[in-house]
């Protein structure tokens, strides 16, 4: 028998596994009717999947914490089984504001420490407060970026003006002039260097190198009420995750990326980031960022509950929630590495033994517990070397100088 | 009640504001979603805010009405949740509204149903028109291709139809494809109509 299941998801290279779960027929093989409703901005996505009108949606992660908390419009518990990927955000900014970044790009992105003060500088040269684009304030892009500007003494909140918009309109937005740069996901940020319009100021795998990023999140209501169909359908992204890491799809993947059903962006550009070879500038070679993006390998779908804490711990931080061991308790149970296992354990997955870990403590690829005993993790540290401890938020949060 | 409407589509938002109007409200604004439309909005000071769902600049109105100063009143969307037939049947027209909180529930109600069969009629409007032109459109086709006909086999009128009918009805195509075909094959031989 097949069952239909809507989900719903914004255009961006994030959404590969669902669509090659389509496409390619993984999810026919569960039996599982895939229908990809195309949303363009996070709060129809949200709400399409609040009030029922999908079953599931590709979420920010920060954002299924939020709507979980109370913290977006209506309160509504969510539950997020399946991390769709990890990494996959660029920051690029107007050619003439990154003018006073290192002029070698290459090195400009190695050393995200660097840059981060040379952009604190730049913001002064500049001839207003800059304008940055972030998709959404319970983004990862938006904490990521927070973050970041704030290891150089930037407060995010007065020193530059944080506009939201959503993904597809990025580039024209830069282009009227609305604002200087803007972080998000693919293929955004590289259709906005090949317009000419910007380069690459940093890359979200060098300021987190496994960062948390999209969640395939559910009403947690339909998810209980619907087991055998929610672990057929992580079982066909399972296969589908693994697929789209593969190089040997990366030119089939784009190609139905590129589709005007789902991003309807050019496939050369979305293979870019599939492929981890970025142009950091225009009419320059790319470089090769081989961890740009990850859909499958060293077990990227698990949802560690640890990863949904250090998403509260920047809430926290910048005044978004106040801090309580019971929002924690909550915060942390919207990540479900317990559905995860239902639905795929035995298969060829990668299963962890654990469902949380101390985060930004691997420096080089580390095989773990596992019960299949071949996981490696790879490296996650952030890039100040500082460790997130999920046992310790109060600890970890008093090392800021800045939080609110 | 000052209700602002914002919509990019000229022609939905004069039709909905049309209906509150004739229902007697009269501090009604419309405010296309471009450039500094928050800070007009935030000048105007709304008790409603209504906006198609799927509307691309709802994740900027939102931040706008999270963190704005200059709002006395949080806004939120469907203040009132307890209305569930209300709430779906908005969003099943794809309506999203921002409420003030503190409005009365009474008073909202009517604005929204009101919207709803406004936005309702709206689709179907365009729906028809839709349908119109596509019949337009087949019907521009069909008379090209029977003036072909025409021309270089000497047929009446009637009988050019006929034999398009009758063509398309043996090979299970729609008049308009085998119209079409031929329109394509006369211009391929250079024949013209």
């Amino acid at each position: 028998m097949t069952t239909t299941v809507k989900i719903s998801f914004l255009p961006l290279t994030d959404s590969a596994a669902l669509v090659a779960a389509r496409e390619q027929g993984f999810a026919q093989e569960e039996g599982i009717d895939l229908d990809l409703v195309r949303s363009t901005s996070w709060a129809t996505l949200r709400d399409r999947m609040i009030y029922g009108q999908v079953h599931a949606a590709q979420m920010l992660a920060p954002l299924a914490v939020a709507v979980t908390l109370g913290l977006s419009q209506q309160p509504a518990p969510l539950a997020a089984p399946y991390k769709l990927n990890v990494n996959g955000n660029m920051l690029v900014m107007a050619s003439d504001f990154a003018k006073a970044l290192d002029p070698d790009v290459a090195a400009r992105l190695a050393d995200p420490l660097g840059t981060a003060h040379d952009f604190a500088a730049a913001i002064g040269l500049w001839r207003r407060k800059p304008v940055i684009g972030v998709v959404h304030r319970f983004s990862s892009h938006s904490l990521m970026l927070r973050y970041w500007l704030a290891s150089a003494g930037v407060d995010p909140d007065k020193d530059v003006v944080l506009r939201v918009l959503p993904p597809s309109l990025t580039v024209e937005a830069m282009q009227a002039g609305e604002i200087d740069g803007f972080i998000a996901g693919e293929p955004w940020g590289s259709a906005a260097v090949e317009a000419g319009l910007a380069e690459a100021a940093a890359i979200g795998e060098r300021i987190w190198q496994r960062g948390v990023e999209k969640v395939l999140a559910f009403r947690e209501a339909w998810m209980e009420e619907n087991p055998e169909t929610v672990d057929r359908l992580l079982r066909a992204l399972a296969r589908s995750a693994a697929w789209c890491d593969d190089p040997a799809s990366h030119d089939r993947l784009s190609e139905l990326l590129s589709d005007p059903r789902y991003i309807d962006q050019p496939a050369h550009l979305i293979r870019r980031a599939l492929a981890g070879q970025i142009m950091a500038r225009p009419h320059e070679p790319a470089l090769a960022s081989p961890d740009f993006i990850l859909f499958g390998r060293e077990a990227t779908p698990f949802p560690w509950r640890s990863q949904a804490l250090w998403i509260y711990s920047q809430l926290v931080r910048w005044g978004m929630v106040d801090h309580d061991p019971a929002t924690a308790t909550r915060a942390a149970a919207v990540f479900r590495p317990d559905i995860f296992r239902r639905a795929l354990t035995g298969r060829d997955v990668a299963m962890p033994g654990a469902s949380m870990k101390v985060e930004g403590a691997v420096q080089l690829p580390l095989a773990v517990g596992s019960r299949r005993g071949d996981l490696t993790l790879g490296p996650d540290r952030f890039f100040d070397g500082r460790i997130f401890d999920p046992e310790r938020i109060e600890a970890y949060l008093a090392e800021f100088s800045q939080t609110r | 009640m000052r209700i602002v409407i914002i919509d990019d589509s000229g022609l939905r938002a004069s039709v909905l504001e049309d209906g509150l109007r004739d229902a007697g409200y009269d501090d009604i604004h419309i405010v296309p979603p471009r450039g500094a439309f928050v800070a007009r909005l935030e000048r105007m000071a709304p008790d409603v805010v209504l906006m198609d769902l799927g509307s691309p600049s709802r994740d900027t109105l939102e931040e706008m009405l999270m963190v704005s100063r200059a709002l006395a009143k949080p806004i939120a969307m469907f203040v009132d949740q307890s209305d569930d037939a209300m709430i779906g049947a908005a969003i099943d027209a794809g309506i999203s509204a921002y409420v003030v909180d503190g409005l009365r529930k009474e008073r909202v109600k009517p604005v929204l149903e009101l919207a709803v069969r406004r936005f309702n009629a709206f689709a179907r409007m365009q729906a028809e028109r839709d349908d119109a032109r596509a019949a337009l459109t087949e019907r521009k086709v069909i008379d090209r291709a029977k003036s072909i006909l025409m021309n270089q086999r000497s047929m009446s009128e009637q009988d050019a139809y006929t034999l398009l009918r009758s063509t398309a009805m043996n090979q299970g195509k729609k008049i308009v494809d085998v119209a079409q075909a031929l329109i394509t094959a006369s211009d391929l031989l250079g024949g013209g109509a």
